[in-house]
């Protein structure tokens, strides 16, 4: 790289104070185009350097508002206009419950907001290259150096009379740095392009890895692993390879009656009776066991008003004057071996669960045909 | 520059003098004219002294075991203010005639009628209470001769073991100054509603204690220095310093402040819940509002900014201030068991000008006989040089 033009004079000093005098120094010499580099922020420094308060406080505050503004609002238009949920049975606006997230939306909003527009504004980007980078100086003030700087487009700027000054005020490893040749470094490289493919893909391979293979190996296996026949698999103890036995033939769970008419409407029709008295306790059992398995298709009030929005075909009105007229034999039989797109109830609803509901579907049959005699007597 | 030593004007005496005098007369004329709502106030009362006192003698330990530097210079002020800390046992000794008027637990029939509170007579028995009371103000007194006894050693001896010994003695004062204020604060103020809990309120006292002791003592710090009798090389750095951590504390309080809401709030228990209902109902919900204000709002915004934490006047302004809000707060969760709905007058007034006027007297006592810089202590040096 050829270098000719001077950017700036650089020189090195010990300790903080030491560069605050410095910067002080500069100032009173009239120097105005100047910076000063320090490894880490030195309090103070902008009052030495006679450059005011940075604005990037205002920023952060106004990103901040703005993401606690924007939180909020988020939330209180989701949670009461957009999909509105009860929780807790509290009211939609139930604001305490935003304030959590508010104020971390605040905090990653000013932090990141702060970063972004420090990059993008302050150090002008996409401009990546600065003549200090890659100088003795820079290496030393990014350590445990603090440094002055005076730049050579200032009106005073004299690269020996500089380099007096600075000895003057006690500067160290005074050093001239010049421009770089090339100004500016494309952002967007081919390098850089494939660096960034590069660690894409590093990071998802070593995220996948991890994930799946590393942490699935177990330390111990003792107990985990056991040699035992476990539910569905093979086994060739027995020669139809099943690891799963069939009870013996005829077997009949214990409080479990089998059904006796399957296949036979006709005998159902005239053997079944309701063995349940016709009583409050047992029409509320069958409401509750109505209203979970029946109604979706036949609806609350069995008009045959599904809630699945025609997913299956609607089922006819339980009203008609064929089943009014049915025996609750003839209900009781559908309900356990199904009808038509019905299917069997049998596993979801024990015996009694069935005649409650048949009970329970008597009165909903009642309720549409009320009776002049019904009225009470005047 | 060196310090040397300065009288006080003898007017700040004296205003501590008056202000005593004014506080002792209005809580006297309220214990007559009013003996139960003045003994609600006696409570607040003592809380507020007692965080102001407990909550710079953290602040002494805190430099100790923190091997602060910043805060060396100044620690003679929260030395000062914590000498008013056996002064507790005075404001404690009328409530503990009066406590039948003021707490709930200590009516026998009451507490047999009821299965929650006889559940929790072991704890709550008068026997007990003044005892935890008396042994917990005279534990933190007892380290608080020892921590100022051996900085007073240092002025004469400049013996650096002395600063070890009470780095050692830092360390065990903190569990017991934790423990300690959390017992107070159940004590004094949740077993006013005897079948309230919350976890999370001892820190929360804790919080305003740290805070009612930073606050006082930034104000000594910036009104003495200003005034010229600190050292003079106590500059705007270190009340940068005194400012940041009013505000993070101020934060911190805030935190705490609505963890005990929302979690209370969210939960919906009954038997929380009804703290927060009796402030929020008969015109507490402008105390409990006010609160929020006056607590968080107001002194964050006023701490923001960076120039309110090195102006001396802001700083003095915004000090008071959180004290203010410290009694506040105190108000708010103690004056709600004695009235449903919101009442303040003259009577509240009694308790706050005698302890600010007890205060000031103390220190003044302290300022005489001893240096407002320790000038013995290793640490000196470089809290003077301190730079952010």
């Amino acid at each position: 790289m050829e270098k000719i033009k001077i950017h700036s004079v650089g020189a090195l000093f010990d300790t903080p104070n030491e560069i605050t005098n410095a910067a002080k120094e500069t100032v009173k010499a009239g120097y105005k185009k100047f910076d000063v580099n320090t490894p880490y922020p030195v309090h103070g420094m902008e009052k030495a350097m006679n450059i005011g308060t940075s604005m990037l406080g205002y920023i952060t505050l106004f990103i901040g508002l703005s993401g606690a503004a924007f939180a909020f609002l988020a939330m209180y238009w989701i949670s009461v206009y957009d999909y509105p949920l009860i929780v807790g049975g509290k009211p939609f606006f139930s604001w305490p419950a935003f304030i959590p997230i508010t104020f971390e939306v605040t905090v990653l909003s000013s932090a990141i907001g702060t970063v972004a527009v420090m990059v993008a504004l302050f150090f002008k980007f996409p401009n990546n290259s600065h003549a200090i980078h890659d100088t003795n100086y820079m290496k030393k003030v990014s350590a445990d150096k603090f440094g002055v700087n005076i730049v050579a487009i200032d009106p005073l700027f004299d690269e020996a009379k500089v380099k007096a000054f600075l000895a003057g005020i006690g500067g160290k490893e005074i050093e001239t740095i010049y421009e770089p040749a090339v100004k500016t470094v494309n952002v967007f490289d081919k390098r850089f392009i494939a660096l960034l493919i590069l660690i894409a893909i590093i990071t998802s391979a070593a995220t996948y890895f991890t994930l799946n293979k590393l942490l699935y190996v177990q330390p111990f296996t003792w107990m985990s692993e056991q040699h035992k026949v476990v539910p569905q698999s093979q086994n060739t103890m027995f020669p139809d390879g099943f690891g799963m036995r069939q009870p013996v033939e005829g077997t009949v769970a214990r409080g479990f009656t089998p059904y006796e008419f399957k296949g036979q409407t006709d005998s159902a029709v005239k053997n079944l009776s309701n063995p349940l008295p016709f009583s409050r306790e047992v029409i509320a059992k069958g409401k509750e066991k109505y209203d979970t398995y029946c109604s979706p298709c036949h609806g609350y009030y069995g008009k045959g008003d599904s809630r699945l929005n025609g997913q299956f075909p609607n089922p006819p009105t339980l009203y008609s004057d064929k089943v009014r007229n049915w025996g609750d034999g003839n209900i009781y039989h559908v309900i356990v071996s199904g009808q038509n797109v019905m299917p069997s109830y049998a596993k979801q609803l024990s015996k009694d669960e069935r005649w409650s509901i048949i009970h329970y579907i008597r009165v909903l049959q009642r309720s549409q045909n009320a009776k002049d005699t019904d009225l009470p007597q005047q | 520059m060196e310090y040397q030593k300065k009288e006080l004007p003898i007017s700040v005496r004296n205003i501590g003098f008056l202000l005593t005098g004014l506080g002792l007369l209005l809580v006297i004329i309220s214990y007559i004219a009013d003996p139960k709502r003045e003994a609600f106030n006696n409570i607040i009362g003592l809380m507020f002294l007692g965080s102001i006192a407990i909550g710079a003698l953290i602040l002494v330990a805190l430099e100790y075991i923190s091997g602060a530097v910043w805060s060396t210079p100044l620690r003679r002020v929260s030395e000062f203010i914590a000498s008013s800390l056996p002064l507790m046992i005075v404001l404690a000794i009328p409530l503990f005639f009066t406590m039948h008027s003021v707490f709930h637990w200590t009516h026998t029939d009451v507490v047999t009628a009821d299965k929650v509170l006889s559940a929790k007579t072991p704890y709550l028995n008068i026997p007990f209470f003044i005892g935890r009371t008396l042994g917990i103000i005279l534990l933190l007194f007892f380290f608080y001769f020892l921590f100022t006894r051996n900085s007073r050693k240092q002025d004469e001896t400049k013996d650096q073991k002395l600063t070890k010994t009470n780095v050692k003695l830092s360390a065990v004062f903190m569990p017991v100054v934790a423990i300690g204020l959390t017992v107070l604060s159940i004590d004094w103020m949740m077993s006013l509603e005897p079948h309230w809990f919350s976890t999370i309120f001892g820190i929360y006292y804790i919080s305003a204690t740290l805070l009612a002791g930073l606050a006082a003592t930034t104000y000594g710090v910036v009104s003495l220095n200003e005034a010229g009798f600190l050292h003079p090389r106590i500059n705007s750095d270190h009340y940068y310093s005194l400012g940041a951590l009013m505000f993070g504390i101020t934060n911190f309080w805030a935190y705490i402040a609505f963890s005990q809401f929302l979690l209370i709030w969210y939960a919906n228990m009954p038997e929380e819940t009804f703290w927060f209902v009796s402030r929020w109902e008969g015109g507490w919900k402008y105390v409990s509002l006010g609160l929020i204000l006056i607590r968080f709002i107001i002194p964050y915004a006023g701490l923001l900014s960076q120039p309110s934490k090195t102006d001396p006047t802001r700083l003095k302004r915004i000090s008071l201030f959180i004290l203010f809000a410290h009694f506040f707060d105190l108000y708010w969760l103690v004056m709600p068991t004695f009235s449903k709905s919101v009442v303040f007058s003259f009577y509240e007034l009694g308790f706050p000008v005698l302890i600010i006027g007890m205060i000031i007297i103390m220190f003044t006592m302290q300022a005489k006989k001893y240096n407002l810089v320790p000038i013995g202590d290793p640490k000196l040096e470089r809290g003077l040089d301190f730079h952010l």
